[in-house]
């Protein structure tokens, strides 16, 4: 099983998300450079954090049309899985690999902090650990992570259980005081109708070791990383 | 021949524009109470070189559509000038 970490120009996420794959999860992890086209037989390829092409024209706009971005278009047609986490979100949806589009943050700022996350769907690869409904803690640092979509789209995503995480109280209170962004509904994570291609706007590989203050995040990669291998890879 | 193309991309209506709202109540701040809203867009100067005023219209709405605006949440309008 491999993972495989894209660094775009602007990358800065992208150590923490190989870091805790390789050290924490002791996963074989490979660097992929944006001007790759190869994907070193990955099984799952992550898009992290940052400010790709320094958030040029609108977030993930530019890193869109770098050479892999074409391989992982294709990947994902084979059944390949892709987490885009924070820009890597932005980037999944400029590329209409996930629905939506990120606006700025509904008061106008930056927000970094720790935010309280229901898990929505639990039966996707990437959240088949968590218990339905389990609020966890995974920190936000993002100026744009707005979710919007027209409201017939959001009505489909709804009825396909593709919302997999929603910003909640520390009780699972899914109400606008516990919406850090203004994101329609509380969204803060989506997946495709397949569950193969994962959106976030929380950190999840901030929140993955004891130290760090919260280990959710963990749970996550643990989700995917059991999942590969009782299906061995499963690529179609 | 030489065109430019001029491109304003907005927010379509009903999509919150925090920026807008800021600077709104900024110039209320400033005493223009008779302000009611501000938009904020993105304004785009696009020089070609094509045979003709036509083509040149036609590039650049192909360009608006894939790059210069977002359709989920943008909607465009472009003027093309003979250019310089």
């Amino acid at each position: 099983m491999r993972f495989g970490v894209v660094v775009f120009p602007g990358s800065n996420c992208d150590y923490d998300c190989y870091y805790v794959l390789s050290r924490v999860m002791q996963i074989d992890t490979v660097w992929l450079w944006h001007e790759d086209r190869d994907l070193r037989g990955c099984d799952c390829v992550v898009l992290p954090g940052g400010f790709s092409y320094g958030d040029y024209l609108r977030t993930g706009a530019i890193a869109r049309f770098s050479p892999i971005m074409a391989s992982i278009r294709k990947f994902v047609q084979e059944g390949g899985f892709v987490l885009g986490i924070c820009n890597g979100f932005q980037i999944l949806l400029e590329s209409g690999l996930l629905p939506g589009a990120l606006l700025p943050n509904r008061d106008g700022h930056f927000v970094c902090r720790y935010t309280y996350l229901k898990v929505e769907n639990t039966d996707t690869p990437f959240t088949r650990l968590f218990s339905p409904g389990e609020v966890i803690r995974i920190p936000i640092a993002h100026h744009q992570g707005n979710f919007f979509m027209p409201f017939a789209e959001l009505e489909e995503l709804k009825k396909n259980r593709q919302i997999v995480f929603r910003y909640c109280g520390p009780h699972g209170e899914e109400d606008e005081r516990f919406n850090p962004n203004g994101s329609l509904e509380n969204v803060a994570g989506i997946a495709s109708s397949d569950f193969r291609v994962l959106g976030m706007m929380p950190h999840p590989e901030r929140a993955s070791e004891a130290i760090l203050g919260s280990q959710d995040g963990k749970k996550l990669f643990l989700s995917l990383i059991t999942w590969l291998k009782e299906n061995q890879g499963g690529r179609n | 021949m030489k065109y430019c193309g001029k491109i304003i991309v907005v927010l379509k209506e009903g999509v919150f524009d925090p920026q807008g709202v800021t600077i709104c109540n900024a110039l209320h701040t400033l005493g223009y109470g008779e302000v009611v809203g501000v938009k904020t867009g993105k304004f785009f100067e696009v020089m070609v070189e094509v045979e003709s005023l036509e083509l040149a219209r036609k590039r650049i709405q192909e360009m608006c559509d894939q790059l210069l605006a977002n359709p989920v949440i943008e909607r465009y309008s472009f003027e093309v000038e003979v250019g310089k």
